[in-house]
């Protein structure tokens, strides 16, 4: 399933919709509270850097089982250095934006944080594009996981039971 | 126990809370406030209540007095999202339930 959305820049009436629907979606999909957290998180700090830094732009989600893909392309100034862009605290938005409680410099770090997989391309004075996977697979290595407990518990068994002989 | 002012949601005041977080940070606020948490913030743009859906927050308590314009006060109306305001501050606010038992996010 394709989620896709417009995002104006400093559009901020509407700002965090297009992450709040993604994220209906997600539960509605039935997807693990882990991904959708961590989906969002990306969703909506994508978002909200489109709405402060660019003219306009995309949010797209691509939803499978097993992945969420978060997508956010935008026209825009692009970022001239991605490396400092994600240090924690690094901001340029202005102080007005800051007053509304953005602008902390944790968006970028934030999405990091949460993707397992991200990669960010930008041109200065073009735009940029966040492409962000979370994988939905926390069942599955649950799973491994009660598997690897119960050979290691039925070893554990063995070995006791070598131990009193 | 805030000697708050309730702005919108009067009717879902009996909502129950799990914890509480506070913070005049959007971007903190998204990653470490917990579903079914009051929030407590300074914040009164039209971006904490969408905030407040997104992390699934049961009520927001406005403190330093600050208070949020109509607009905001609606769109909460319409998430079915109970506002409080209080002349407390955060710190003052945050204190005072806890002691009375309610825990962090």
């Amino acid at each position: 399933m394709q989620l896709k959305f417009q995002v104006k820049g400093m559009d901020f009436s509407r700002a965090g919709q297009a992450a709040t629907k993604i994220k209906k979606a997600l539960q509605l999909a039935g997807m693990d509270p882990a991904t959708i957290r961590k989906a969002i998180i990306i969703a909506y700090e994508a978002e909200m850097n489109i709405v402060i830094h660019a003219y306009h732009g995309t949010l797209t989600a691509n939803i499978t089982p097993h992945k969420v893909e978060i997508i956010a392309e935008d026209e825009g100034p692009g970022i001239p250095d991605i490396p400092l862009a994600m240090q924690e605290g690094y901001s340029t938005a202005p102080p007005h934006i800051r007053e509304m409680g953005f602008g902390a410099g944790m968006g970028l770090p934030n999405i990091k944080k949460s993707a397992d997989e991200l990669d960010i391309q930008s041109e200065v004075n073009k735009g940029t594009r966040l492409w962000a996977a979370v994988f939905n697979n926390v069942n599955i290595q649950q799973n491994r996981y009660d598997e690897d407990a119960a050979l290691s518990g039925a070893n554990d068994l063995r070995s006791a039971g070598n131990s009193t002989r | 126990m805030l000697h708050a002012d309730v702005l919108c949601g009067a009717d879902r005041l009996d909502t129950e809370v799990t914890c509480g977080f506070g913070c005049d940070l959007i971007s903190d606020s998204l990653c470490f406030a917990r579903p079914g948490c009051l929030l407590l913030t300074g914040l009164t743009n039209v971006q904490i209540i969408r905030l407040a859906e997104m992390v699934e927050a049961r009520a927001i308590v406005f403190v330093r007095g600050k208070k949020p314009g109509e607009d905001v006060i609606k769109l909460a109306r319409e998430k079915g999202l109970p506002l409080l305001a209080t002349d407390l501050f955060l710190f003052e606010s945050c204190g005072i339930l806890y002691q009375a038992g309610l825990r962090s996010s």
